[in-house]
């Protein structure tokens, strides 16, 4: 990668609902996060430089010569939205090899435990419960931490990193009433 | 001034208490600070003219024929989820029993 050091964490906010995106920047920006937000899965592909069927004739050199300007260190989106679904993108996220090291966050606000497992199955770092509090953004640093380290050293994650993902904290989504 | 503080922090208050607003508001007031001074106020502007949009969907939809609950529903979705970001309780209460309507394809409901 090479691109100077930043301060700061850019996370790219996934959400076809106006609110929610307003709602998310803010809980970001309060965090001390740079955030872009898209109201789409396809925008976000877009702004990564992932474009869907293009991405299969392009071999991964030039993938990555189109994202140098875009440097995301982490994704959060929405489950439900109409086309492509908070699941589909992070498939496509997984499937990339340009982005499959990127932590995903999926949003809900439906507490279905099948669509919860499906995604932390898929590799999804975190799952949220809507609507979204400051106490989740804060679980997200550890992660982006985790990300960044392994960027610098381009070493393998100790084991304790892949333990996370699998505790089972992770299935059981914050309540908040 | 002070009067129209005081009447404003008694009506926010009556609000909580009715159980029209939930924790989820305080959560946006707490959001708001001096970088982003009017945040309340842009998000319940951003609500009410969402809301609006959709009530409007949604009464075409009714008066459709035949009703497709499908649609209403999707549309009842939204609603719920974005009043559940703002902390807007009762809308978001009602947006509940109107859903299970919708998949009871209960006009009358």
């Amino acid at each position: 990668m090479g691109m100077a050091a930043e301060n700061q964490f850019h996370v790219l906010a996934v959400d076809d609902s106006i609110i929610d995106r307003m709602l998310i920047e803010r809980l970001l920006k309060t965090s001390s996060f740079n955030v872009t937000t898209v109201d789409s899965a396809s925008k976000a592909l877009k702004f990564l430089g992932l474009v869907e069927d293009e991405m299969r004739t392009y071999d991964t050199h030039v993938a990555s010569e189109i994202n140098q300007d875009v440097d995301v260190n982490l994704i959060i989106t929405d489950y439900c939205m109409p086309g492509m679904t908070g699941y589909d993108l992070l498939r496509k996220i997984k499937e990339s090899k340009s982005f499959k090291d990127i932590p995903v966050v999926i949003m809900s606000s439906e507490n279905v435990p099948s669509r919860i497992n499906r995604c932390l199955e898929e590799g999804a770092e975190e799952f949220f419960l809507k609507p979204v509090q400051l106490s989740d953004v804060s679980k997200l640093k550890p992660h982006l931490l985790k990300s960044k380290v392994k960027e610098e050293n381009e070493q393998p994650i100790k084991r304790k990193g892949m333990e996370e993902t699998q505790s089972p904290d992770k299935t059981r989504p914050k309540v908040s009433i | 001034m002070d009067h129209l503080h005081r009447k404003l922090r008694d009506h926010e208050a009556a609000m909580f208490q009715q159980g029209y607003l939930d924790d989820q508001f305080s959560q946006l007031q707490k959001l708001q600070d001096d970088t982003s001074p009017d945040f309340v106020i842009e998000v319940m502007t951003m609500f009410f003219d969402d809301s609006e949009k959709l009530l409007n969907n949604m009464s075409r939809a009714l008066e459709q024929v035949p009703v497709n609950f499908k649609q209403i529903d999707a549309h009842a979705h939204q609603q719920k989820g974005s009043s559940a970001s703002v902390g807007a309780a009762r809308v978001k209460n009602v947006c509940g029993t109107f859903r299970n309507f919708c998949e009871a394809q209960n006009l009358e409901g």
